[in-house]
């Protein structure tokens, strides 16, 4: 299967119409697999097995013409718990680990027949931006094989750009559904805090974790949005908001919305190209219809700060769980408990994620306290602020996704500071819980360059649908990568 | 520069987080994190007099539910998961030391 061509909906089209069965579409995803993931490395492990039983599966019961998902193979971030599929978080200390649960959105998708092909590479714990933080393997950029794919979730964004599979999921703490999209040309969502479930997604920041698709069109995100999205009993942070059809305005337009672009996103540190992007993208939607004007979010320089601070603080707290006790790895020639602790932490995390708890851990310590964790969760405070103010007059907000484009493997990964500065245009959008999608909007010295659409909370709609407007109008999302560079 | 984090302190931490920082690493580590909370000291320049903190952006205010324990019939896959069983329990290493050194 050519998934370059595709979309979900034409891919359900044959399934239904029984041009191609559920078996032979995953088999052929599998080899789409073989054929480039040795160039690409997106995936920790590929489910030959698994995922062509399940297929065989829903051949047998058939294919369900109402529901676009059915026999539908995609890729799932392994952070998120797959039952009896190895899930590592890019990990050592989980490199043998098999849940014995489904994560609530993967179940959902499941229900509806889709056909989980693999789990794919990330930054250990979701922590980093360059998929070069696993401790398996790095991830090739399908645009040039000499860049990073972005990170968290960058195996992910990197299978669906490379045409290895149509569709997965990931995770956005502070931007890694959203930068890896950008550096890929390909369009992803981190939805409003509390929309999906975050059940079963291995917790880095816990008040910040949100999972959402990565995709190749805004159409198709939205059809995988209304698979994952609701209230669920076990994530009592999730939403009880009615969940709408994220289908139901893709072709609204966007005549009269106001859309705001923040001063503050487009100053500092800015690639020229990006800026001119997002100017770009202002005109077109300005010649549909929309109002565009400059405005305001004047705290977005302490977001870095008050972001680090926060997700550190939740991830030491979380990451107490990883002790060589129950599950993971534990460490070999041990003398007594707290030896045991010890040495199998310090072995089966790497140095950014060490580096994370150890900062939390200071964050959150006594006599430390009120500086740096209460400072910047009123910081954070601030910063919604800020927003709700900008979404009184406006409707959206357009921004860069990134500084830069996708930079080259090795060369961000030994400074974690501007490692660090490389989210601040991602991270606003999770400390206020927001909805926040990256779409392919450009393009920079033949790497793909994305802009994020911001809106208000549980607002995920009018996104999608000022995503698709400028889907329709341009034809970025339409461009593909000659494998292995030369773009 | 002034100091944010010194090597001693740094080692606290690791301590605290149960992690160990090789006596080689430690240089490393600590000018890493000195930077970081460097950065993190920018907050004091924001005026939060007053302001009440954020620490979730959840629309759900207290949940309850009955407390009900669920049998999911895994004992076997939970016990596979763990790195050193016995007689259907995880084992785990002597938890007091009794060799008296107390190092």
């Amino acid at each position: 299967m050519n998934y370059f061509d595709q979309s979900l909906s034409s891919i359900h089209k044959q399934l239904v119409n029984k041009e191609i069965s559920a078996k032979d579409l995953t088999q052929q995803t599998l080899d789409n697999i073989k054929a480039v993931d040795g160039d690409i490395n997106a995936f920790i492990t590929v489910d030959d097995e698994g995922a062509l039983k399940t297929a065989a599966d829903v051949d047998a019961k058939g294919i369900d013409a109402d529901n676009v998902l059915s026999g539908m193979p995609i890729a799932i971030k392994d952070n998120m718990v797959t039952k009896g599929l190895k899930t590592t978080a890019a990990s050592k200390i989980l490199e043998n680990f098999k849940p014995i649960y489904d994560a609530t959105a993967v179940d959902k998708l499941n229900k509806l027949g889709t056909i989980t092909v693999g789990k794919t590479n990330m930054d250990e714990f979701a922590m980093g931006g360059s998929t070069e933080n696993s401790a398996f393997k790095i991830t090739h950029n399908p645009w040039d094989t000499t860049k990073v794919p972005g990170g968290s979730s960058g195996g992910s964004a990197a299978a669906v750009a490379s045409g290895e599979v149509i569709a997965a999921l990931g995770s956005d703490t502070g931007g890694s559904i959203r930068q890896p999209a950008s550096f890929n040309g390909v369009v992803g969502m981190k939805p409003t805090y509390g929309r999906v479930s975050r059940w079963g997604l291995i917790a880095f920041g816990s008040s910040l974790d949100q999972i959402g698709p990565i995709t190749r069109n805004v159409a198709d995100n939205a059809t995988i949005m209304n698979a994952i999205a609701g209230h669920d009993k076990h994530d009592l942070t999730s939403s009880t908001k009615e969940v709408p059809d994220f289908t139901s305005t893709l072709n609204k337009g966007v005549k009269g919305l106001k859309i705001g672009i923040p001063t503050e996103f487009m100053a500092q540190g800015l690639d020229d190209d990006i800026k001119q992007t997002v100017l770009d993208t202002a005109e077109t939607f300005k010649k549909l219809g929309a109002t565009v004007e400059e405005v305001s979010l004047p705290h977005t320089k302490y977001g870095v700060a008050a972001y680090y601070i926060i997700s550190s603080s939740e991830a030491s707290s979380n990451l107490q769980r990883f002790d060589g006790i129950r599950y993971g790895r534990r460490a070999k020639d041990i003398k007594d408990l707290e030896d045991l602790y010890v040495k199998s932490r310090s072995e089966g995390f790497g140095d950014e994620v060490k580096r994370r708890i150890m900062l939390g851990t200071f964050s959150l310590s006594a006599g430390f306290y009120d500086a740096y964790f209460k400072k910047a969760a009123q910081v954070r405070t601030l910063m919604i602020n800020d927003f709700t103010n900008v979404f009184k007059d406006y409707d959206l907000i357009l921004a860069p996704t990134a500084p830069t484009p996708a930079y080259g493997i090795g060369e961000d990964v030994s400074d974690p500071m501007t490692m660090y500065m490389n989210d601040v245009l991602t991270l606003p959008v999770n400390l206020a819980g927001l909805p926040g999608m990256s779409i392919p909007a450009g393009f920079s010295k033949g790497l793909p360059v994305g802009v994020q659409l911001i809106g208000r909370p549980y607002d995920e709609l009018t996104v999608y649908q000022a995503g698709n407007a400028f889907e329709q109008e341009t034809d970025f999302a339409k461009q593909t990568p000659k494998m292995g560079g030369n773009n | 520069m002034t100091e944010k984090i010194s090597e001693d302190q740094v080692k606290h931490v690791a301590e605290l987080a149960k992690l160990k920082i090789a006596d080689d690493q430690l240089p490393y580590f600590t000018t890493q994190l000195d930077q970081i909370i460097g950065l993190f000291e920018t907050l004091s320049e924001v005026d939060t007099e007053g302001v009440e903190p954020t620490s979730s952006v959840t629309d759900q205010i207290n949940v309850m539910r009955d407390d009900i324990a669920e049998n999911w019939n895994q004992r076997q896959a939970l016990l596979d998961n763990a790195p050193d069983t016995a007689d259907g329990y995880i084992r785990v290493p002597t938890i007091i030391d009794e060799s008296g050194d107390n190092e």
